[in-house]
């Protein structure tokens, strides 16, 4: 508790420390950008994936309405379409820059780290532009904001200020004179726009980042995104190639498909410009470093055993055979029909078992209409009891690891979400 | 080749082992003395009253079709057709479908068709019984037959089963006959509940998929990973040896397994598949360069239609459109059941053709066509040539394999998307110039297509066929006339220009395995002509229906325009940001239904999203026998386009087909639906039947097309529709 | 043997514990409701009721039912006296081929029963699971529809 002692008496002190509100202006129109600046933008805002916060789900872009559920409640993202009453019509660019270097909004409130501000500070001054440019000539929609609905304290806006003194660095990105353009390049999008360490680092019991270990595994809406760095629990280790057509396409011949949070982050990739994407991969290869001789034999002995199939007894080795072995033991073919061998899959290997068990129960979806691998859910087809078997039997043979401790309680939260 | 007397003779042969009563009957007075003129619909190849219309001693009325349900509500409306006419409840009748042994040949149930010719036979058939049997009545009261009441199957309280008793309707049917007073009429045009729903949602076995003999096995074929591979190596023994596995089957490239138990089929087969190696040779096209390669491919040019003196020059409006092989996706893949016993085979299938397939099979196997049957069992709905043939093949196949063993064939869901022949990728340009006045003064139009018919027909059609250590060579493809047409199909416009000229280019040389897919060339021919309609009356500054009745001449045709425009609230609709609206019109083949579409999307620019609001469609199907029969099927053309329209391709590399499951190759889903759909209809009592079943497909994508421009400022022809083009289209 | 409750009456089946129930209603006990479609869970064809809920039949095992209850088409009616869900599609005349509607009427049957009157995008959504290729989702819709305003 001592934290949030010392952030009420701040508070109490810094309750004056909002910013200046700035004065509303007459929304630009689309003649007054350059359409190569707003096509630009198009492709940064595809990186920093904003339509995915702040669309709801068959809802129009950018008009708000989507719940993020975080430890501290449930967030609604904000419309920001050019609508000047309930959207961010008004807002100069000064405004919006301000918003995505400081965090604070047209009003001079401090806005949630929710929206990842602690990344977008890292931008530079043309990718802000350009982005203004583009976010400022969708189409208006007029849809009042929902109100957030968080728990107490954290639903006292003021008290941000004092997250920000303590956890907030407005740093701009610096290069690296050591590394090449393309890792720096990598390094400015994953670091800034795509501000992957909001899923794939850990985080405090105020939400903020634990800054000694970047890309070490975090969370994200009850998925667990995985550690980007050395200690990587991919079984086969990735390389930028790899990486590259993983974010562009959300496969790759050797590593499970892009599921939950990733699916819309390499939907929106796919439009973004090749290159950016590469450098991304290559940033992301160096950042996990070459891997070390036993994690290669792990990847060797998890390749065969793709290959041979599965074996084994039990009640949950019976689950498996009934209903995953048709699909997974018979490898990814061009068309579907057959699926990833289990033993190349992330969710087994990771520390929780939260991934694996959504993926059970809600099944693959390809995007909405568009062709892409599917897998069916088996949230009413198998008990809680099967579940768990199941997960212990795959957590062992394909895993290769020792028993989740936390499959009740993941369980119990998917069914609770699910009513 | 199918000799007539052998089918007769199989006819005839059932009946008297049957036992129903036959003698010959000599012609009344009435009808007496052949008239003149040709027998309509089917009747003209099959005149004989009693191959349609039996009465039974028990009072049964049996009406027997060539024709086959494959879900468009045919059973009923034929039910209803002779119900009418007999003067009986429809609940008396029992209808018989497309069986070798027991119907006419009508060939396939194909291009909407079955009410024009088999509608029109039994409608005719029916109403000369009815005149047979009131001249018997007649003669055995003695009271002239003018004076007679027909009612509920009895002639003044005479059953018709007393009236024939020992007596059969066995004579020709004539050209003309006396039917009942449209305004009389009690059961046709009204609305029956379909005869075959209450069964099916019930869980009845009424799919061939339910078929159940005494001692049936379950096969499963091995298809071929891509195109033309040879069988290399198959290891069979492993497989063998799995339980409840019977036999392995295989001559040549053609290889199946047979099991007692449906799933030991299905995992015995999965092994059997792991332990084949093939020579793969198919190298088809790159997919994104089909459009440029289609006009390359040697081709057969035919100016189908000309009037007036097209020109070239400055000042034309063009336009390419492009439609990608699409799939019938039938949501049962094909299945089918065959029985070779005392050198007799005889297949249960869901083709659409007994006949056609009869003969095939019959060249395949080297049977005799007379102790080959094929009986028609519903199938999922198929859209055209599917599978269904296919597996009957294979089932043919594996039961002359085991003699006395009825083998039950089911493809997998990755067969069905693989193997099931397409309908073929097509490129249209258009080219056109309005005058000052407002009036199109030259419409040129011209498409490459290859074929839209691979029907069976020869063995050659058949894929196990081309399987066997013999195989049968496809045959050459030919191309379907006008004014059917295939590719061509309703390539020429209804509407009236100044000068016109339309070309058609058929292609030859398939990449893909292509065939008839529901409405042939019709679907995108009529989504080309209606853009580019749009897109003249754009040039005239013209409202687009308003542009579209002034050339229109055929007021049935100006009528469902208006219909389906008023419905819509064409007139007063205002147009608000990211909406449109679109309009699409045709008669189908400009021979059958007529169907406008008007309809009204949204569109969300930057996800490319599509969301269909309204669509209102009118239709004119001439004489209406089940009103909602046909609401249903333009309702159900309708969603169906939107799908074709809005989602698919056939995905494929360099060798092999890659839309294998529903995964990859999205169909419409709930969420996608067009929020309201209505369909009015244009009823014309006494006008002849007009095929109904496939006359919404190309109007919708017309509409939705036109719709998506409205509401974008866009013109996108190239189907399908997605959002990645709309976004492509639009930009940032 | 592995003993199932099929529609309230116990089977005992001699098949391999694999086997998809699928296989096990049509093959061994000649039940039609449940179809063949894809095999992959992706179409619904094959939707019945384990436990009140809706389940792709052809990829769940009948290792994994015992001791639940699975309803089938033939469970909520026969031709004589259909159930209230196929009564509503039968009065809605909604089907064509009809070869997805035993899916659709099951996968309705469990919307039903939790959401006794669910919104028209509540049924949209429930029902995206199961495919229907005729193009017969409108009179579906209100089929469902009809189905709840009936007691």
């Amino acid at each position: 508790m001592r934290p949030l002692a010392l952030i009420a008496v701040a508070a109490a002190m810094c309750s004056a420390c909002a910013a200046e509100p700035l004065a509303p202006v007459a929304a630009p129109t689309r003649a007054s950008f350059d359409p190569s600046l707003i096509a630009k933008g198009a492709q940064l805002a595809a990186i920093g994936n904003c339509r995915v916060c702040h669309t709801a789900e068959g809802g129009k872009s950018f008009a708000g309405g989507r719940p993020i559920e975080t430890p501290f409640g449930t967030f609604y993202g904000t419309n920001i379409t050019p609508d000047p009453d309930t959207g961010i019509g008004g807002w100069s660019e000064q405004a919006f820059v301000r918003a995505l270097r400081e965090g604070i909004d047209r009003d001079g409130r401090h806005l949630y780290p929710a929206f990842p501000y602690e990344y977008y500070t890292r931008l530079t001054d043309e990718d802000i532009h350009a982005l203004y440019a583009y976010i400022a000539t969708r189409e208006a929609v007029h849809a009042q904001n929902r109100p957030h609905e968080l728990r107490a304290p954290f639903n006292i806006r003021a008290l941000v200020a004092t997250w920000k003194a303590i956890y907030f660095e407005r740093a701009p990105f610096r290069p690296d004179p050591a590394r090449d353009a393309q890792w720096n390049r990598g390094a400015y999008l994953v670091n800034g726009l795509g501000h992957c360490g909001a899923c794939h680092t850990p985080r405090g019991a105020l939400g903020a980042e634990k800054k000694d270990r970047p890309f070490s595994g975090g969370i994200a809406e009850g998925w667990h995104g995985p550690a980007l760095d050395a200690r990587s629990p991919a079984p086969v280790p990735w390389t930028a190639e790899q990486l590259f057509k993983y974010l562009r396409t959300g496969l790759d011949d050797v590593h499970a498909i892009a599921a939950g949070p990733m699916d819309p982050v390499v939907r929106n990739l796919a439009r973004a410009p090749e290159e950016d994407v590469r450098a991304m991969a290559a940033y992301l290869e160096a950042l996990a470093g070459p891997p070390s001789a036993e994690r290669r034999k792990k990847a060797d002995a998890a390749l065969a055993q793709a290959k041979a199939g599965s074996r084994a007894n039990g009640r949950g080795a019976e689950i498996y055979a009934g209903t995953c072995a048709a699909c997974h033991d018979r490898g990814r073919e061009a068309g579907s029909g057959g699926a990833l061998p289990l033993g190349l899959g992330t969710a087994m290997t990771i520390p929780t078992s939260s991934n694996l068990l959504r993926i059970t129960l809600e099944g693959i979806a390809p995007p909405e209409g568009q062709p892409g691998r599917a897998m069916p859910g088996f949230a009413d087809a198998l008990t809680d009891g099967q579940v768990k078997d199941l997960a212990a039997y795959i957590r062992s043979e394909f895993g290769r690891a020792p028993a989740w401790p936390d499959v009740e309680q993941e369980l119990r939260k998917i069914r609770e979400e699910r009513k | 080749m199918n000799p007539r007397g052998a089918q007769g003779m199989n006819r005839r042969g059932f009946i008297a082992r049957s036992g129903a009563l036959v003698v010959s009957f000599s012609l009344l007075p009435r009808l007496a003395g052949a008239q003149a003129g040709k027998l309509p619909g089917s009747l003209s190849k099959e005149p004989m009253l009693d191959a349609w219309i039996r009465v039974g001693a028990d009072g049964r009325i049996t009406v027997f079709t060539g024709k086959a349900e494959l879900g468009q509500g045919i059973k009923t409306a034929l039910v209803q057709v002779a119900a009418e006419e007999l003067v009986v409840e429809p609940s008396r009748i029992e209808l018989v479908t497309a069986d070798t042994a027991r119907t006419p040949d009508e060939q396939y149930t194909a291009g909407s068709q079955s009410m024009q010719e088999s509608g029109t036979a039994i409608l005719h058939a029916a109403a000369q019984a009815r005149v047979l049997l009131a001249e018997l009545a007649a003669k055995r009261l003695g009271i002239p037959a003018e004076q007679l009441s027909i009612r509920d199957g009895a002639v003044n309280r005479v059953a018709y089963s007393e009236l024939v008793a020992g007596q059969e309707l066995h004579v020709r049917a004539q050209p003309q006959s006396p039917l009942r007073d449209p305004a009389a009429r009690t059961v046709m045009g009204k609305p029956l509940a379909r005869v075959d729903i209450p069964a099916k949602l019930t869980g009845q076995p009424v799919y061939v998929q339910d078929l159940r003999l005494p001692g049936m096995v379950h096969a499963r074929v091995l298809r071929p990973p891509s195109y033309g591979a040879r069988l290399k190596v198959l290891d069979s023994a492993a497989a063998a040896a799995m339980p409840g596995v019977l036999k392995v089957v295989r001559d040549g490239s053609f290889v199946a397994l047979v099991a007692e138990r449906e799933y030991q089929a299905v995992t015995a087969a999965r092994a059997l598949a792991a332990a084949a190696q093939w020579d793969e040779q198919a190298k088809l096209p790159d997919s994104k360069e089909i459009y440029a390669l289609l006009p390359k491919l040697p081709s057969q040019n035919t100016v189908i239609h000309e009037n007036g003196k097209s020109a070239t020059g400055a000042g034309m409006i063009e336009a390419e459109y492009r439609r990608p092989y699409q799939m019938h996706a039938s949501i049962g893949p094909s299945c089918a059941v065959a029985l070779y016993r005392d050198e007799a085979l005889t297949v249960w299938t869901h083709g659409q053709g007994v006949y056609p397939l009869r003969g095939a099979i019959a060249e395949m196997t080297g049977l005799p066509a007379e102790r080959v049957r094929c009986i028609h069992m519903e199938g999922a709905g198929c859209y055209g040539h599917n599978g269904a043939d296919d597996a009957a093949a294979d089932a043919a196949l594996l039961a002359r394999a085991l003699p006395g063993r009825a083998v039950r064939v089911q493809w997998m869901r990755e067969d069905e998307h693989s193997w099931e022949p397409y309908g073929p990728a097509m490129l249209s340009k258009a080219r056109g110039r309005v005058s000052a006045d407002g009036t199109v003064e030259d419409f040129q139009y011209e498409l490459w297509s290859n074929t839209h018919s691979t029907r069976p027909g020869p063995a050659g059609s058949l894929a196990a066929a081309w399987q066997l250590e013999k195989p049968f060579a496809p045959p050459p493809p030919r191309p379907i006339p006008q004014p059917t047409g295939g590719g061509d199909r309703n390539a020429i416009p209804l509407y009236k220009f100044a000068n016109s000229r339309v070309v058609h280019h058929f292609v030859s040389e398939m990449p893909l395995r292509v065939s008839a897919l529901r409405a042939l060339g019709a679907y995108m021919n009529i989504f080309s002509i209606e853009s580019f309609m749009d897109e003249l009356a754009a040039a005239a500054r013209a409202d687009p229906v308003e542009f579209r009745l002034r050339h229109l001449q055929d007021p049935r045709a100006q009528a469902v325009v208006r219909t389906a425009a008023e419905r819509f609230g064409w007139q007063a609709w205002k147009k608000q940001p990211g909406r449109g609206r679109g309009f699409g019109f045709a008669r189908y083949k400009n021979l059958a239904a007529y169907t406008a579409v008007a309809c009204e999307v949204e569109v969300d620019r930057d996800s490319g999203r599509v969301r269909v609001r309204r669509v209102v469609a009118a239709n004119d199907s001439g004489d209406i026998v089940n009103p909602d029969g046909i609401v249903n099927q333009i309702e159900g053309g309708i969603v169906q386009s939107t799908s074709w329209t809005l989602h698919e391709a056939v995905a494929f590399d360099r060798q092999r087909i890659t839309s294998r499951d529903w995964g990859g190759y999205p169909i419409l889903r709930f969420p996608d639906l067009p929020e309201s759909v209505e369909v009015h209809l244009v009823n014309r009592p006494g006008q002849p039947f007009l095929g109904t079943g496939e006359a919404a497909q190309g109007p919708t994508a017309g509409a939705l097309g036109n719709a998506i421009a409205d509401a974008t400022g866009t013109r996108l022809r190239e189907l399908p529709l997605t959002p990645a083009r709309i976004r492509q289209a639009l930009g940032a | 043997m592995i003993s199932l409750d099929v529609n309230g009456k116990t089977q005992e089946l001699d098949a391999d514990p694999a086997t998809p129930l699928l296989y096990v209603l049509r093959d061994y006990l000649q039940l039609n409701g449940a179809k063949f479609g894809c095999g992959l869970g992706q179409c619904g064809a094959c939707t019945v009721l384990v436990d009140g809920r809706a389940v792709f039949s052809c990829v769940t095992p009948i290792s994994t039912l015992a001791g639940r209850r699975i309803t089938t088409l033939e469970g909520l009616g026969t031709p004589e006296k259909p159930g209230r869900v196929q009564r509503a599609f039968i009065a809605e005349q909604a089907a064509q081929c009809g070869y997805c509607i035993p899916g659709m009427i099951m996968q309705a049957q469990a919307l039903l029963e939790r959401t006794p009157h669910p919104t028209s995008g509540e049924i949209r959504k429930h029902m995206s699971g199961n495919l229907c290729r005729c193009g017969t989702h409108m009179r579906i819709l209100r089929a469902v529809e009809r189905a709840a305003r009936e007691p």
